[in-house]
């Protein structure tokens, strides 16, 4: 519960842990590990900044757990919907490829 | 009522406590961020979807570049530390420095949207559209233009929002009076960082 008797967070701290995340970040981009390790780095990077943000600048870390677990339900709901949305995507993709297989071989006919 | 639960040996429920006893308004900000962030991450994931699933998707960092965004983030951050401290300094009494930190807090949000302006000019006069660009896949741009475009949307209207607050908080004769509100406009403030963290990774940086 943060009301106005709250004792409030080291907030300058929190600023220079963002500051900190955000350039190591952008260092990550620059690092030659590979598309899939830099985009596991990136995203632990990012859920780790906005868990900064939503635990102390929102105060979440101070509040019910149940309101914490409402708040994470979305990012639980996007996650799935990845996982939801891509064999439509695949499918898509492999039509298009096929289409334009077919394409040239039907040009080649004529 | 109770006597005859009782007698029937049921246990009694506990009474409920409320999942943000300080104001109802806060529990109703809550609300609407969780709706709001689940427009957001379905937004994120139908961009991630595609792009996973593009055999021409361009490299981002080539395209759109991180320099300028990079420094955007971090105004954004700044920005929610600016207003934390107009909270603090509410809670301890002191208005004018707390009006002074949220006036700081709306310009950072007014110069977030300058820039993003400004990025979008250059990429649109490069030929970045929401309907093609010479680099690759067409969704690209489209998706683009939409997801920062409702951030965007978003930082905007959250300037409006600290502007009001800072009529709210001059006009009332307690400081302190105001210290629920100003933290449930600093929910919503702290979101469009949140999200702002999230589109620049998975947009610029991935």
């Amino acid at each position: 519960m943060a009301g106005a008797g709250h004792k409030h967070p080291n907030y300058m701290a929190i600023f220079w842990y963002l500051a900190v995340l955000t350039v190591f970040e952008i260092g990550v981009v620059f690092l030659p590990f590979g598309k899939f390790t830099n985009g596991v780095l990136l995203c632990a990077l990012a859920v780790g900044k906005a868990a900064l943000v939503a635990m102390y600048f929102m105060h979440l870390r101070f509040e019910t757990k149940t309101l914490g677990w409402i708040a994470v339900t979305p990012l639980a709901i996007a996650t799935l919907l990845v996982f939801v949305l891509l064999p439509d995507g695949f499918a898509v993709a492999k039509r298009t490829d096929d289409s334009k297989k077919v394409a040239p071989a039907a040009a080649s006919k004529h | 009522m109770s006597q005859a639960l009782t007698a029937h040996g049921a246990a009694i429920e506990p009474a409920e406590s409320p999942l943000t006893p300080e104001s109802w308004g806060k529990l109703g900000m809550w609300v609407f961020l969780v709706g709001d962030a689940v427009g957001f991450g379905t937004l994120l994931a139908g961009y991630g979807a595609m792009r996973a699933t593009s055999a021409d998707w361009p490299n981002p960092i080539d395209v759109l570049g991180i320099n300028l965004t990079a420094a955007m983030t971090f105004l954004l951050i700044c920005s929610s530390v600016t207003m934390v401290k107009a909270l603090e300094w509410l809670s301890k009494g002191d208005r004018s420095k707390a009006k002074m930190f949220l006036a700081l807090t709306a310009l950072g949000g007014a110069i977030f949207v300058g820039l993003q302006a400004y990025e979008w000019t250059h990429l649109i006069q490069r030929g970045l559209h929401i309907d093609g660009n010479p680099w690759g896949a067409t969704l690209f741009g489209t998706t683009f233009f939409i997801i920062t475009g409702f951030h965007g949307l978003h930082v905007s209207a959250g300037v409006l929002y600290l502007l009001w607050t800072i009529s709210v908080v001059a006009r009332r004769p307690d400081p302190r009076a105001s210290y629920n509100f100003v933290e449930i406009t600093g929910l919503y403030w702290h979101f469009v960082d949140l999200v702002w963290i999230m589109v620049f990774t998975f947009m610029y940086l991935l």
